[in-house]
């Protein structure tokens, strides 16, 4: 088998006296869809914090194609093929649309304060290829129609779609979704699923924190299952669903006994 | 993806082929603005040709320089320096003592007072725009008050309070004369139009739109790869820089001579002002704003000290009413009106109007 794209290893993260993550440890592999699961407070989230460089651990390491994510500065980590995108999502309201997927292309970029300043050095053609590949990118996500809209202005489901369109703009090789069907409709979170698989097929691995079961269940090649903090089961969907110790975390022990 | 959009279409031309292009026509109109507006300011010395006026236009240059740096930290960056007239005054200094005291030309005092000016800034924004929240403006308002006070105080470079002489600058040969002269106005308007070009540039392009992310979403832009502590610290030095630019200029015309009292507090807040009134974030609101409170100043000139009461309620009144600044107030009520206007002609050609 070959090495995995992230390793995930003894992660642990305090905040006074609870602890958060308490020596989680998985592995995924690439082109996987890999789903992080478990009740309120498993601390998937922060993990995903862990992981970007948002929070700081107290221990553990995050090795990402040979480099150590754990306690990197964000942008660092991003610079390395990581995207993110959150449970609320995050645009740059004050930005149309386009604009907010332009920045999406930051990384590739060359032009800095000075030679955009001045307009030397082929900052004029790097600015209509981004805005260009800009388009592209939201045509492909069907969102064309959107560009020139202010994106405060837009329903959460498209906020959503575009959130994911700017972190594709990077080229990450690996994508982090934070509830990226939470506030969508059934039909959205259909919609959602097969865009991700879309994704997916585009060779883009996705690791996501989820609470949409039949969603998590139909798309995910494989589930991790925290409880307050702590690894409890892994593996496929099939395994997950029958696995006893998950059913007793969501349903509380008793109900299964 | 093909089916018609059930929003509202607001000023969209349906022949354009899409906002990419739509983005590059706005840049080009934005150009055609700054071309108008500078071929306005180099007609204004034939209609006004008092010499108290095209003093107080010189003047309102050299603060639109100050405040569009000012702009770039503020309306992009989203920091706030409360004592940018100190970098102002740097640059005013150090031009004036590198060309009074060591008998160096202006130009190279200028760059020499830039380069100063800009390793303060950095040494200042390195450590406190790595914090989150307004450090910078603290640390700002500490550099102000101990800038006025080597100005005041280092009598043997400054002179302190009573001020000292600045030779001339000479321009291809042509020694401009002191501030009354509508040489020095075409002189201090030539760099504000550069400078004002090159702001145009930086904002419409990666870094600009990166600082404008941050602005938004300090998380979201990091997670884009956007190294934000950076970005604001080197947002902060260009301030520093445009600022130190307006001081040299100051520093080698106007009266040929310099004091302490126009780089204190007062002027950081006035500069404050003028970016805020006119509109931060915008490319003509620091215009406005320099316009603006140029005025105010010369027209207070008798009560000087009660200016920041009249900025106070200027603030009030702006944040009530036009929290967008001037700018944005004036093109919200033109697009108000311009809609207001096809309304009446779509009635006209018999209901055309879809909304």
């Amino acid at each position: 088998m070959s090495e995995p794209l992230l390793r995930v290893s003894g992660l642990t993260k305090t905040f006074g006296g609870l602890t958060a993550v308490n020596d989680v440890g998985f592995e995924v592999r690439e082109d996987q869809i890999k789903a992080l699961i478990g009740p309120n407070g498993a601390g998937k989230t922060t993990i995903f914090n862990l992981l970007t460089g948002v929070l700081q651990a107290d221990s553990g390491t995050a090795q990402f194609r040979g480099n150590e994510l754990v306690n990197s500065p964000t942008h660092r980590i991003a610079s390395l093929g990581i995207g993110r995108t959150f449970q609320t999502s995050l645009l740059f309201d004050q930005m149309t649309v386009l604009e907010n997927v332009m920045v999406g292309h930051h990384l590739r970029g060359r032009a800095n304060m000075i030679t955009a300043s001045l307009r030397i050095f082929g900052v004029s053609a790097e600015e209509r290829e981004y805005r260009e590949l800009a388009m592209a990118v939201l045509e492909l996500a069907g969102l064309a129609d959107l560009a020139g809209r202010s994106a405060a202005e837009l329903p959460i489901g498209q906020r959503r779609l575009v959130e994911v369109a700017r972190a594709l703009a990077a080229q990450p090789k690996l994508l982090m979704m934070d509830e990226p069907a939470a506030g969508l409709n059934m039909r959205e979170t259909d919609e959602m699923g097969e865009l991700i698989q879309r994704i997916r097929a585009e060779g883009v691995t996705v690791l996501l924190v989820e609470h949409d079961m039949s969603l998590v269940m139909n798309i995910s090649d494989e589930i991790l299952v925290l409880d307050r903090g702590q690894f409890l089961a892994e593996g496929s969907p099939e395994q997950i669903r029958d696995d006893e110790r998950v059913l007793a975390a969501y349903l509380g022990a008793e109900a299964v006994d | 993806m093909k089916e018609p959009s059930t929003e509202p279409q607001q000023d969209v031309d349906p022949t354009a082929p899409n906002e990419a292009e739509r983005q590059a026509r706005r840049r080009r109109a934005e150009k055609v603005q700054i071309l108008l507006f500078f071929a306005g300011m180099a007609l204004l010395p034939l209609v006004v040709t008092n010499s108290y006026y095209i003093h107080v236009f010189t003047f309102i240059g050299l603060n639109l320089i100050v405040a569009t740096g000012l702009n770039l930290l503020m309306g992009y960056a989203g920091q706030v320096s409360l004592g940018h007239a100190a970098f102002y005054g740097m640059g005013a200094y150090a031009s004036g003592i590198l060309t009074a005291k060591y008998g160096w030309n202006a130009w190279p005092a200028m760059g020499g007072a830039l380069v100063l000016t800009s390793a303060v800034a950095w040494v200042i924004g390195k450590p406190t725009l790595r914090l989150k929240g307004h450090y910078l403006a603290m640390a700002t308002l500490g550099v102000g008050i101990i800038a006025t006070v080597v100005m005041r105080q280092w009598v043997s470079m400054t002179g302190g309070p009573a001020g000292m002489q600045t030779p001339g600058i000479t321009f291809f040969g042509h020694e401009l004369e002191s501030h009354m002269d509508v040489h020095y106005f075409y002189f201090v308007w030539a760099w504000v139009g550069v400078l004002m070009v090159l702001f145009a540039n930086l904002v419409a392009s990666r870094p600009g739109r990166g600082l404008r992310a941050l602005h938004d979403s300090e998380l979201a832009a990091q997670v884009l790869g956007i190294d934000t502590a950076a970005f604001k610290v080197r947002a902060f030095v260009i301030s520093a820089a445009y600022a130190s630019i307006a001081g040299s200029l100051y520093a080698h015309s106007s009266m040929r001579f310099l004091s302490p009292t126009p780089f204190d507090f007062h002027t950081s807040i006035a500069l404050l002002v003028m970016v805020v009134l006119g509109g931060q974030g915008t490319l003509w609101g620091p215009v406005l704003g320099a316009v603006t409170v140029t005025f105010i100043q010369e027209a207070l000139r008798p009560w000087a000290q009660y200016d920041i009461v009249v900025y106070g309620l200027l603030l009030m009144v702006l944040m009530i009413f036009m929290p967008g600044g001037l700018s944005r107030g004036l093109s919200t009520l033109w697009q108000w009106t311009a809609g207001v206007a096809r309304r009446i002609r779509g009635r006209g050609r018999g209901g055309e109007d879809r909304e």
